[in-house]
């Protein structure tokens, strides 16, 4: 009996010495945190995504306290909302930028594109991109690797097995970047989310001439400059053969889409276009982008 | 007999034509020369689209000091200056030249004598071999002026020949020993006035005992030159597998280079175009190559001029089987796969190699089981496993600290991977990454 009255007293009264210890120790060496950084970090998405320019969501929040203003600071991967939230604890003003999210500008889909070689080597597009080139004849498109989906915090994209490019899923980018750091070949651009998801671009990077762009792929961006005269706004250019519609400018009319003969132009999220009957010869050739709208939507 | 001591493998040597003679292919309709066929900076055109060219005459100019000129090794037109895809599989600028008649230019001397006495001082050897655009023929293509030159600091006091041609399957080193030793021995003894030495060792695998006893009965008159039969390993024919093979000395990681352990090595093939520099005023416009393969109905090896596509090759050999799974240009460990016949042959191209496609395709990945052969394997005493999981992660500070700025991309390790894993590939990223971050860093000091 008095063993264990011996063990339990000598335990108790040590563990209650090394307490004190502790708390004195705790006590005298306290670090003063700004209690607001830890209201932020617990706004922010918490994914680390690098986004913002920081090593973590949690320097990132440290950097807002410490900064004289929220200039140059946005977490990417927060709505506006969120933002506003952080700004209210920092008491500086934030201004509300414009939504952006990822585009995948490649449709080198397996029924666009010949498959002219195979690759075995590692599964990592950086990897096929430096050797030579993976499994697509063109020296700008994906390369279907997955490279993308890897780098992705926020499961926000993945591969589509039967076209073999990569697919965004619209409600969960944040429009971190990550994907467009990781894409070798620079595919993947940060635009404008725009009203109800509708977004026109060009899905192609070739900057190659036209015929053998062509070659590359069914639906390559032959640069002949056709959207860049049918647009209204000024909003398309055309360079090294390709054009690009400029996401600032574009009013999302579609008048370029109907134009392109490569049908390389995508315009996701639009309802689809009503058939009028009285010309069929303008209805012809809208026909099968109509189709292709649809079957963006579904994406 | 010698050998390296840390790691290597032991792969089939697959020798399929070492006992065919080395024969002269016909002239292209079109010969296609990329600009950078070397180590180093692009070379320039100094042609135009329209103008007239003979065998031998310069059509690009080094770019750098690390550079090469390249030579037009048919007469005929420039018919344009475009890109063509290489065996690196990338887009690369080239010198497209129509095909008419064989003129060659009249400084070279194009007669079979042996020519024994260089009249040459140092300085003219070198811009001799400079201007004939000379670059290593053992397929990394340094360029051989700048390896001539070694630094001030170091000492140099032995000549390595690399007549080891540990890559399975390829002869055109062999088969230029035993039909050319004397002009190789002459070309030795000119590389020895450029460097102000007097030895030279030249290390053959046992794998050729015919060269060996040739090259030991040429040289038994010459002082300086000894013939060092080695133990067959594979990468032997690596610089720095030889240098310790040879003399025992080990090259500190890089930056250091061979020079910094007093040794200078050059590939037989080099040396062969360094004698018909020097000696006979002829560019390097032709090379030996091996065109090889299990599956090929008559493996040879070919002279051929440079910029003939890999499609004639194969035609000479038989043509193109069609069960072919891979076109490498290259040997089976450390050749690149051609992605269309349509490319030409380069300085660096020692053979053209089909596997049928039962061989060719990669098994499927596994996951690492820890079993640390590759660590056994890899002949710079590296960790293949660890530098390829960095690269995988894309750590890239930890692939530096674990020294994969050392790797000789030989394939020891992915060729004993029991999973199967594609180390390789992955260290070429982290090197190539790494490399990038390296000349960044330096270039900001």
């Amino acid at each position: 009996m008095t063993f264990i009255l011996t063990a339990v007293l000598v335990l108790g009264v040590t563990g209650l010495v090394l307490g004190l210890v502790l708390y004195a120790v705790s006590r005298k060496f306290k670090v003063e945190e700004d209690p607001r950084v830890g209201q932020i970090t617990e706004l922010l998405p918490g994914a680390n995504c690098g986004g913002c320019g920081f090593p973590g969501c949690a320097a990132f929040a440290a950097a807002c306290v410490k900064a004289d203003s929220m200039e140059g600071l946005k977490c990417s991967a927060c709505k506006s909302e969120v933002m506003q939230q952080i700004a209210a604890i920092t008491g500086h003003a934030v201004e509300v930028g414009v939504e952006k999210i990822a585009v995948v500008r490649c449709n080198g889909s397996c029924q666009n594109r010949p498959r002219p070689r195979t690759y075995d080597g590692a599964k990592s597009c950086a990897v096929a991109a430096m050797m030579n080139g993976g499994e697509t004849g063109c020296f700008f498109g994906c390369l279907g690797c997955g490279d993308c989906v890897k780098a992705c915090k926020f499961d926000a994209i993945h591969m589509d097995p039967e076209t073999g490019l990569p697919v965004v899923d619209q409600d969960k980018c944040t429009a971190c970047g990550a994907c467009a750091k990781a894409c070798p070949r620079n595919i993947i651009e940060l635009r404008n989310k725009n009203k109800l998801d509708r977004r026109v671009y060009v899905s192609c990077v070739n900057q190659d001439k036209g015929p053998v762009a062509k070659k590359a792929c069914d639906v390559a961006c032959i640069g002949c400059g056709k959207c860049v005269k049918a647009c209204p706004f000024e909003a398309i250019t055309l360079e090294n053969n390709l054009a690009y519609i400029d996401f600032e400018k574009c009013r999302l009319c579609r008048k370029c889409v109907d134009e392109c003969p490569q049908h390389s132009i995508m315009a996701v999220n639009f309802p689809p276009k009503k058939v009028v009957e009285e010309q069929p010869q303008v209805q012809e050739p809208a026909q099968p982008q109509v189709q292709e709208t649809e079957s963006n939507e579904n994406n | 007999m010698n050998t390296f001591k840390i790691g290597g493998v032991h792969p089939e040597p697959n020798k399929l034509t070492a006992d065919k003679k080395i024969e002269t292919l016909a002239l292209p309709q079109q010969a296609v020369f990329p600009l950078s066929q070397h180590i180093g900076a692009p070379a320039v055109p100094c042609v135009q689209k329209g103008d007239t060219v003979r065998v031998g005459t310069r059509i690009a100019e080094p770019g750098g000091f690390m550079s090469a000129s390249i030579h037009s090794s048919v007469s005929g037109k420039v018919a344009k200056i475009d890109t063509i895809v290489d065996a690196s599989g990338l887009r690369k600028p080239a010198i497209f030249i129509d095909v008419e008649g064989d003129e060659w230019e009249p400084s070279i001397d194009r007669s079979e004598k042996l020519v024994l006495q260089c009249t040459k001082s140092r300085e003219e050897i070198i811009e001799c071999i400079k201007n004939a655009g000379i670059v290593g023929m053992g397929g990394a293509c340094f360029p051989t002026h700048v390896k001539l030159c070694p630094p001030k600091e170091c000492t140099i006091d032995t000549l390595i020949i690399n007549a080891v041609e540990c890559e399975p399957y390829l002869t055109a080193d062999h088969r230029l020993m035993l039909e050319h030793p004397d002009e190789i021995i002459i070309g030795i003894k000119v590389i020895l006035k450029v460097l102000g030495i007097d030895r030279a060792v030249i290390g053959v695998e046992a794998n050729k005992p015919d060269a060996i006893e040739l090259l030991k009965s040429k040289t038994s008159m010459v002082s300086g030159i000894e013939v060092m039969p080695l133990q067959m390993k594979y990468p032997q024919g690596g610089e720095k597998q030889l240098i310790e093979a040879v003399t025992g000395r080990q090259v500190p990681p890089p930056p250091a280079l061979p020079a910094n352990v007093g040794c200078v090595v050059q590939n037989v093939g080099t040396v062969f175009a360094i004698y018909e520099a020097v000696m006979k005023n002829k560019p390097l416009f032709e090379r030996i190559v091996t065109v090889t393969g299990k599956s090929v109905k008559k493996p040879c090896n070919l002279k051929v001029r440079m910029g003939t596509p890999v499609s004639q090759l194969l035609e000479y050999a038989g043509g193109m089987p069609e069960d072919t799974g891979k076109l490498i240009s290259g040997g089976p460990m450390m050749g690149r796969p051609l992605l269309d016949e349509t490319a030409p042959v380069v300085k660096g191209t020692s053979g053209v190699l089909l596997i049928p496609e039962k061989d060719a395709a990669r098994r499927e990945e596994r996951n690492c089981i820890r079993c640390a052969k590759c660590v056994q394997a890899c002949p710079m005493g590296l960790e293949p496993y660890l530098l390829a999981t960095a690269s995988e992660n894309s750590d890239w500070e930890c692939a530096e600290e674990n020294w994969i700025m050392s790797c000789i991309e030989c394939g020891c390790c992915q060729s004993t991977c029991p999973s199967r894993r594609p180390l390789l590939d992955w260290v070429r990223l982290a090197k190539n990454r790494v490399g990038g971050i390296i000349r960044a860093r330096n270039a900001k000091k």
